[in-house]
Order: structure tokens, then C-alpha cells, then sequence
């Protein structure tokens, strides 16, 4: 086993914190505010790991293992991830349709965890969330396809390293309408407007964060940290997307990588500050419209 | 194969001994101990020819035209011989327990249950149409009279009715299927029909025909409406069993078809692949709207069904268009999907059963809170829901992922046909996957989280010892068919082989494939499982010395939340409901709250079946119209009768003369 390979799950492991603190720093700057620490996320990480925690009498086991279990599909989500010219410590073929299902797995745990405390905000954010989940899935597989299309091959790993300068040169469109799209399924699934407001103080309109209001300590420090790694991953397949690293040299991939994740933050955070929420009827539309786009993408793969 | 035979013929006369004995509670062991016993027996010519020792088939002399009585086995039928001699055991013990409190007489509940498993068996065996066909019946006909082992209720009644007429409409085009295959090859034994050489156009012709008898059996749209009635009102483990592998028998006779049919054709790939994808986004969906439990089970079965028909459509495209590649995965893929949902969907037929027996309701909108209660009921429900939604590290997992790269494998050659498969196989089956894991996050988090929904709830007690025990043995299945993924594409290796093989293409390395990846998959199963129970690990061992309240649930500052306010089974499916309310059709009562201080307010809503509703129905209705003449001829009176035959016995004498003449 090569150890490069597992710089890049270890900077995840490690920087993911970071991006929350680059985007809530980007729209305290839109608003005029100073903004809290870039670093307020692992603060707010070690001081809920060294509480102790509340639990409702009306949960079970399953509200206790539930952020484990997403944590640990986390954990392995990063280890799939390669950047650049790097293949990722785990590569074989049909590698991203367990990625996907890893994800499902999390969303699976965390929405029954959210029905295991009875209450009706949560309950109601777990529909919202399977609902939103459902649709994202065959946008985030359409994707896919016009990258096995693209490169001819099937894992995650080679698929990435087959995009060039040269891809560019030839079809550049596709590339941008996946990342675009990837990029929309990023929004909805770490929860962010226009689709989710973290920061919203109405239950009744929250998705993600209602469903883990009652979570508190460690376990709330487990899903913050998981949520991070999911907003990382996401970001990592969109980089990959948009930035051809494996004509560079393997020395100028590591910052660039970095870099383009920041980058990533950046945009989340200005797409936050100059977008409104959507109203929750809507959001069903732009994910179908996220699939259309990948859809166009293979039209305009098989066309040429 | 005479081991098989023997097994057959336990199960036959320990049902038959019972049936005097119903009312007494040792009926129901005898039986059982038949079923172990006869399952035994028959699964070590199953296990050897797996292994790739096929027995001599028996050939036995009748004397009715259309070929020998043969009865074989091989790689197919013996696959197809797993789930039955699986999931019969297990349903026989846990009936024993499930029925103890029933006043009726057991014995036809138990004699049915033992002819419903030993005609399956027979059918995987029967190498001659005629003997498939008299199974087949014997098979339908036993499955209806357990449906209806609560006739006392009309809609029990109803419901088997339902099921008798789709089974004969299945049966029918079978009837028509073999007798066609039959003149074309001379002869209705197998080994004859798959030499014959068929036209293109007849061969076509006779999948159409092997596609509605079969698919009404397996559950395919729309001639899946029998599902959703028979399923709730057969005892539950008559629905694991008939749910879990009785459907199987359709897809056994479809894939039996693909080898007597000659080289397939790519439109019936298509026909097949979007048969599926039909089946498995209305079944799901229609699923998703449900309130009654095992509905919402039945529904699911016709989602599965038509995942498993997607693979064997591509597989079918596979031969079609020569890519080995694709026939491994597309039939290897659909093949160990039927076992996988042999597994869970009769591991999900048992808690919803054990739910019923405590609390005596199926209504999800009643329930709640049920994991404290019965806790081993809720880990293996819970195991089963994961699994069925394809989630690693369960075995659904496994075949789901093998369908899926059917759709990634088959685009790398960018021929146009290929990316539209891709299309329908891949978005397909994330939408059915994500839809899917919706309904059954709905399923378990509304039967045992939460608080319970009614007082039904409060005398709920766990499942006894036979009950437990099976439910728990699946769930353990579940989990190692996952873990062990590479081994269970050996296991499918000969089914594949033979489905394969019927145009003579080698698979070779195709069927090795798929190997390495399964067994990457398997290790990242493990260490997710690793992973989880040490992060679990940690958290538990982090708080030591802190401490760690019980309160209630946060409401947003609501102080007194009641149990009635939570999110019920048709709350949380609603938006989706909304969202695919052109398919669903919800129909909804009453009258909201209205003015400053609301007394009276009620809301129903019912989903019927689209299919029962817009195609039999009209169809059943026009029928009757044209027929209903006809029953005046009925009339009751003796002498009317007298007539009649009078009448026919004179037209007889006349044709006869004048045939001499």
C-alpha cells in the first residue's frame, strides 16, 4: 500500500473543520460582520466532546449508534476519494457506486435516529430529507454515467485520473454541466440554502438541523464532524471535476487540492449570502433540473 | 434425485397426516418436523449438484401423450431449490407458534402449507410442460386455500378471489405457451422443446406469452394487483412464504423460457428491462403510500421484482449484443437477488406477523414505540429494512451493485443502446434505491421508534422462542451474504452457466469477473462494521465520570408533547405521495378545522391501486355485461335442466348421423 495515498483521506480527516469556518468567515464578510473564528468548528468539537449528554425517554439504541455508524460510513467515504493523478487508498471497479450507498447508509441511520425521539419537527425534517435524498440519488448517478462515458473506465480512481488538459480542450461542456450539477447536490445534501438554512431559528423550516436536535456531547460532536466530512467529500469530486491536476506535477497537487476545496467554500459561502431559501416545494424541481443537466450531458457526449 | 423425490413425499404425507389432528397443537409439530424433515432431505441432491454433480434425471413411464414424466435437476432449478428449502423450514416453525392461539382447526392451514412447499419443489424439478403445468396448478390452488384461512372476513374472501382469477389468467397463457412450444418441437419434455429450431417471429410470440403467465405469478405490472390483496390476508407466514419464494417460481419459469427459446432477441432485453423499471418505480411508489403494513410488503415485492427483472433484461441484451460482461452481471446480479430477497422479504413478512400477533393491528398509524418492546424483533426488522434497501453492509447491497454495473460496464463501449440501458439501469435504480430507503425508514420508524400511537401498543410482548429464532437466523443471513459476497457469485456460477449458455457462448472469464470487486466490497463491509463499533466504542468509554441525563424530548419549548402529535406513516410519506400524485391518485375525506375555535375535523385518505382501478375493473365490469345474459339460462328449475341435456344429447344424435352419412 502506498502512504501518499492516504495524505489526502488524512488532510480530510483533518481540514474538513476548516471549510465550515471559510464559509461562515465569507458571509459574515457579505453581511459586514467580523464573523467567528475560522477555527470555531474544532473549538465547538472539543468542548462538546468533553460534555456529558442528554437523552429523550422516548429513544432507543438506535438514536445512540446512529452517529457511529454514520461517522464510520464517512470515514470510509474519504478513504474512496482520489485526487488528481493519485488513485484513492481504496480503488476497484464500481468503487463510486458504493460511495453513494455509504452516503445512503448515513442518511438511512440519521433519519431513523430523528423518528426515534417522537418528535413531530423531526419527524417532519426526516421526511424532508428522504424526500430531497430520493431525488438527489439518480442526479448523482447521471453524473456518473457521462464520466464512464467520458474515460472508459469504472473506478472512481481512474475516472479522474483519465481527465486532462486535453479533456478539456475536447469536451469541456461536460465536465461543467456534471461539476454544475454535482455542485447543486452538494448544496442539498450538506443542507444549505438555497435548499436548507443551518442557520435558520424556526424549526418548522429546518431539514438537517431539526433532525438532530436532540442529539447533544460527543454524539453531537460525531455528527457535526460527520457533516463536515460529507460537505468535504462532495467538494473533493467537484475539484476533481474542474481542476485537470493529472497533467500537473505530483509535488503542485497536494496544494491545489487544498486550495480548490477552500476555493469550493468560497463559492458555498457567496452562493449563501446572495441567494434567498427556496421554498420547499421547489427544491424538488431544481434537483430534477440538476439531473437534466447531467442528462443534456450525455446527449451532447453521444451526439459527438 | 430419488433423496429429492423422498423429501417431496414426507412433506406430502406429514401434511396429509395432519389434517384430521387440526385441533390439537402437537398437528402443528408433526407437520413441521415433515417440512424439516422433507427440506432436509431434498436439499442434498440440491447442495451436490451446486456443487456440479447433477443427478440422472428420473424418467418414468405414463401413458399420456406429450413426452415422459421426467423430473431433474440442474444448476438453475437447484439455485432456484435454495429459497424454498431456506425460508419453508423456518416459516413452518414459526407458524407453529403464530397459529397456537387460533381456535379454528390447523389442519387444512397445515396440509396446504405442506402441498404449497412440496409443489414448488416439484416445479423446479418437472422437465415436461404437462407435469409443469399440473404443478403449477396444484402450486396455485394451494397457495389460494391458505389465502383464504380467515374466511370468516369478506375482504379475506375478496382477496383470495382476486388471487385465483390472476393466478388463471397467468395460467392460461402458459396453457397456451407450452401447447404452442409443444407442436413447434413434437414433444412437451424440456430437453425436446429446447431443440426445436423456432422463427424469430413464433419465438417472440411464445416470450410474449411466457411474460404474462410468469409475470403474473412473479408480480410483474399490472398484473401485480393480486399481491397486495393475498399478501395481508394470508396468515403471515404464508405471506413470508408465498412473498418470498412463491413469486420466485415466476422468474425460475421466465429464466426456464430464456433456455428453451434459442438466441435471444435485444427487443426482448428491452421488453423486459423496462417491464422492470415499470414495476419497480410503481411498486416502490405505490409502497411508499401504504398504511397497512404488510401492503406496504407486497408492494415492495413487485419493486424487487422488477429490479430483478432489469438484470435479467440485461442479461438478455447481453447475449443479444454479445458482451459476456454483461450477461455475468445482468443475470448473475438478478439470480442472487432472488435469494437475497427470498431472505429479507420473508424476514420482513415474520416481524410484521409477530407485530400482528402482539398488538393485533397492521395499521402503521396505530403503532410505535415498539423497539422497547420487543427488542429481537426490532434488530431483525431493522436488519431486513437496511438490507432491502440495498444498503452495505447487507446482502441487498451486493446484488443491487452487480445490477448496477451492468449499466456502468456495458456504456464503456459508447454504442448508443448501451448509454440508453445505462440511463434506464442506473437512474432507475438509484430513484427505486432512494425511494426505496424512504419507505423504509417510514416502515421501521413508525412501527418501533417514537412513542406508540395507541393504547394497541401498551400489551405488546416480544415474539416467543419459534418465532424469534427464525427472524433472527435471516437477519444473520442477511448480514452474511454481505460479508461474504464473492462466495454467493460462485453460488449463482451455475445458475448463470445454464441461463447463459442456451445460444452456446462461453462465459469463462466473465463469470470470474466480478470476483475481485465483490471481495473488495466485502472487506469495506467489514471494516464499515469495524469502523462503526469502535467509533461506538470510543463514544461509550468518552463521558466517564460526566453525566448523562433522561428527559423528554425537546418539542421547541412545547412542554406537554402528546403522542398523537407526532409524524404518523402518512405524514411522512406525504410530500413524496405529493409529488408522484399522478401515479397514486390519493383519494381524500373530510373537512378541515375551520374558525377561531375548531370542533369537528376529520381527513381520510386511501390510495386505491391504479391498475385494479383503470384496467381490471372495466375489464371484469364489460365482461360481466356480455356474460350476464347467460346466467338466465340458470335458472333452478329441475326440468329446465332436463331440457338442456335433452336437447344437447338430440344435437349430438344429429351430428353424429350426419357424420356417417
Amino acid at each position: 500500500m502506498n502512504v501518499t495515498q492516504w495524505i489526502l483521506p488524512l488532510a480530510a480527516w483533518v481540514l474538513a473543520p476548516l471549510m465550515l469556518g471559510i464559509i461562515n468567515r465569507v458571509k459574515a464578510k457579505f453581511a459586514g460582520r467580523r464573523g467567528q473564528p475560522l477555527l470555531q468548528l474544532y473549538y465547538d468539537l472539543f468542548k462538546l466532546l468533553r460534555k456529558g449528554s442528554v437523552y429523550s425517554r422516548s429513544t432507543s439504541l438506535v438514536l445512540r449508534v446512529a452517529p457511529s455508524v454514520s461517522l464510520a460510513c464517512m470515514f470510509l467515504a474519504t478513504t474512496l476519494l482520489p485526487w488528481g493523478g493519485l488513485s484513492a487508498p481504496v480503488a476497484f471497479a464500481g468503487d463510486i457506486i458504493l460511495l453513494a450507498y455509504l452516503l445512503g447508509l448515513a442518511r438511512f441511520v440519521t433519519v431513523l435516529a430523528a423518528l426515534d425521539t417522537g418528535s413531530a419537527f423531526e419527524g417532519m425534517g426526516a421526511s424532508r430529507e428522504v424526500q430531497f435524498g430520493a431525488l438527489a440519488e439518480p442526479a448523482f448517478f447521471l453524473g456518473l454515467l457521462v464520466l464512464v462515458l467520458q474515460s472508459e473506465t469504472l473506478s472512481l480512481s481512474s475516472i479522474m485520473s483519465e481527465l486532462s488538459a486535453a479533456t478539456w480542450q475536447s469536451s469541456a461542456i461536460l465536465l461543467v454541466l456534471v461539476a454544475f450539477s454535482w455542485f447543486v447536490l452538494l448544496l442539498t445534501e450538506n443542507s444549505r440554502i438555497p435548499v436548507d438554512d443551518p442557520n435558520t431559528h424556526l424549526e418548522l423550516t429546518m431539514i438537517h438541523e431539526v433532525m438532530v436536535l436532540d442529539y447533544s456531547g460527543p454524539d453531537f460532536a460525531y455528527i457535526l464532524y460527520g457533516a463536515s466530512l460529507k460537505l468535504w467529500v462532495f467538494a473533493a469530486l467537484v475539484v476533481n471535476l474542474l481542476v485537470p491536476m493529472a497533467s500537473l506535477p505530483v509535488w503542485t497537487q497536494i496544494p491545489l487540492f487544498v486550495l480548490g476545496i477552500g476555493i469550493v467554500a468560497v463559492l458555498v459561502g457567496v452562493v449563501e449570502s446572495i441567494l434567498a431559501r427556496l421554498r420547499l416545494y421547489q427544491v424538488p424541481k431544481i434537483l430534477i433540473g440538476s439531473a437534466a443537466l447531467s442528462l443534456i450531458a450525455l446527449i451532447v457526449k453521444l451526439m459527438d | 434425485m430419488e433423496l429429492f423425490i423422498l423429501g417431496c413425499i414426507l412433506l406430502l404425507c406429514s401434511g396429509t397426516a395432519v389434517v384430521l389432528l387440526g385441533r390439537f397443537r402437537v398437528a402443528s409439530w408433526i407437520a413441521t418436523l415433515g417440512v424439516w424433515a422433507g427440506c432436509g432431505l431434498a436439499l442434498i441432491p440440491v447442495i451436490q449438484t451446486l456443487g456440479g454433480h447433477c443427478p440422472e434425471p428420473l424418467r418414468l413411464a405414463w401413458s399420456i401423450p406429450g413426452g415422459s414424466l421426467t423430473l431433474g435437476l440442474d444448476g438453475l432449478s437447484a439455485f432456484f431449490c435454495l429459497p424454498i428449502l431456506l425460508i419453508s423450514p423456518l416459516a413452518a416453525l414459526y407458524g407453529c407458534e403464530y397459529l397456537a392461539h387460533e381456535k379454528k382447526s390447523l389442519g387444512s392451514v397445515l396440509f396446504f402449507c405442506n402441498v404449497l412447499i412440496a409443489s414448488m419443489l416439484l416445479l423446479m424439478t418437472a422437465w415436461n410442460g404437462l407435469l409443469f403445468l399440473v404443478v403449477w396448478e396444484i402450486m396455485a390452488v394451494s397457495s389460494f386455500f391458505l389465502v383464504v384461512f380467515d374466511d370468516e372476513h369478506a375482504h379475506v374472501r375478496d382477496a383470495g378471489w382476486t388471487y385465483l382469477i390472476a393466478t388463471h389468467i397467468g395460467t392460461g397463457g402458459l396453457l397456451v405457451f407450452f401447447a404452442l412450444l409443444g407442436r413447434q418441437a413434437g414433444s412437451l419434455d424440456f430437453e425436446a422443446m429446447g431443440a426445436a429450431k423456432l422463427a424469430p417471429a413464433m419465438a417472440s410470440v411464445l416470450f410474449a406469452l411466457a411474460v404474462i403467465g410468469f409475470g403474473s405469478k412473479a408480480g410483474f405490472i399490472p398484473m401485480h394487483v393480486w399481491l397486495p390483496e393475498a399478501h395481508p390476508a394470508a396468515p403471515s407466514h404464508v405471506s413470508a412464504l408465498m412473498s418470498g419464494v412463491m413469486i420466485k417460481t415466476g422468474i425460475y419459469g421466465l429464466l426456464r423460457t430464456l433456455t428453451l427459446l434459442g438466441t435471444p432477441q435485444s427487443a426482448w432485453g428491452w421488453a423486459l428491462v423496462i417491464i422492470g423499471l415499470a414495476s419497480g418505480l410503481f411498486g416502490i411508489i405505490l409502497a411508499l403510500a401504504q398504511n397497512d403494513i404488510k401492503r406496504l410488503l407486497a408492494y415492495c415485492s413487485v419493486e424487487n421484482i422488477g429490479v430483478i427483472a432489469m438484470g435479467i433484461g440485461a442479461g438478455v441484451l447481453g447475449q443479444a449484443w454479445n458482451q459476456p460482461g454483461l450477461v455475468v452481471l445482468g443475470f448473475g446480479g438478478a439470480i442472487l437477488h432472488v435469494l437475497n430477497h427470498a431472505i429479507f422479504k420473508s424476514l420482513l413478512f415474520f416481524g410484521a406477523g409477530a407485530i400482528l400477533h402482539a398488538t393485533g393491528t397492521r395499521d402503521m398509524n396505530q403503532l410505535g414505540g415498539l423497539f422497547k418492546s420487543m427488542r429481537w424483533t426490532g434488530m431483525a426488522f431493522l436488519v431486513a429494512c437496511a438490507a432491502i434497501c440495498g444498503l452495505p453492509p447487507f446482502n441487498g447491497f451486493v446484488s443491487e451493485f452487480l445490477i448496477y454495473l451492468v449499466g456502468f460496464s456495458g456504456i464503456r463501449t459508447g454504442a448508443t443502446e448501451t448509454v440508453v440501458l445505462a440511463i434506464v439501469i442506473a437512474g432507475g435504480l438509484a430513484m427505486i434505491g432512494g425511494l426505496a430507503a424512504a419507505c423504509f425508514a417510514k416502515a421501521f420508524g413508525v412501527l418501533f421508534l417514537g412513542e406508540p400511537r395507541s393504547d394497541l401498543v401498551s400489551g405488546a410482548h416480544e415474539a416467543g422462542a419459534a418465532m424469534r429464532w427464525p427472524m433472527a437466523l435471516l437477519a444473520v443471513a442477511c448480514l452474511g451474504i454481505g460479508l461474504s459476497a464473492p462466495l454467493a457469485l460462485r453460488l449463482v456460477a451455475p445458475a448463470v452457466q445454464i441461463v447463459a449458455a442456451s445460444d452456446g457462448a462461453s462465459l469463462g472469464k466473465a463469470l470470474s469477473m466480478p470476483i475481485p470487486l465483490l471481495a473488495a466490497i466485502a472487506w469495506l463491509s467489514f471494516s464499515l462494521l469495524a469502523l462503526a463499533a469502535a467509533l461506538f466504542f470510543i463514544r461509550r468509554r468518552l463521558p466517564r465520570g460526566r453525566e448523562e441525563d433522561l428527559t423528554g424530548t425537546w418539542d421547541c419549548g412545547y412542554a406537554r408533547p402528546t403522542a398523537r402529535m407526532q409524524y404518523t406513516a402518512t405524514s411522512f410519506a406525504q410530500p413524496l405521495a405529493h409529488l408522484f400524485r399522478f401515479i397514486l391518485n390519493p383519494r381524500t375525506r373530510g373537512s378541515l378545522p375551520q374558525g377561531f375555535f375548531p370542533r369537528d375535523a376529520k381527513f381520510e385518505t386511501c390510495t386505491p391501486d391504479a391498475a385494479r382501478e383503470w384496467l381490471f375493473a372495466p375489464f371484469f365490469r364489460a365482461i360481466d355485461r356480455v356474460v350476464a345474459p347467460i346466467r338466465r339460462m340458470q335458472h333452478g328449475r329441475v326440468h329446465g335442466y332436463l331440457l338442456y341435456i335433452a336437447i344437447v344429447l338430440i344435437l349430438l344424435l344429429i351430428w353424429k348421423a350426419g357424420g356417417q352419412s
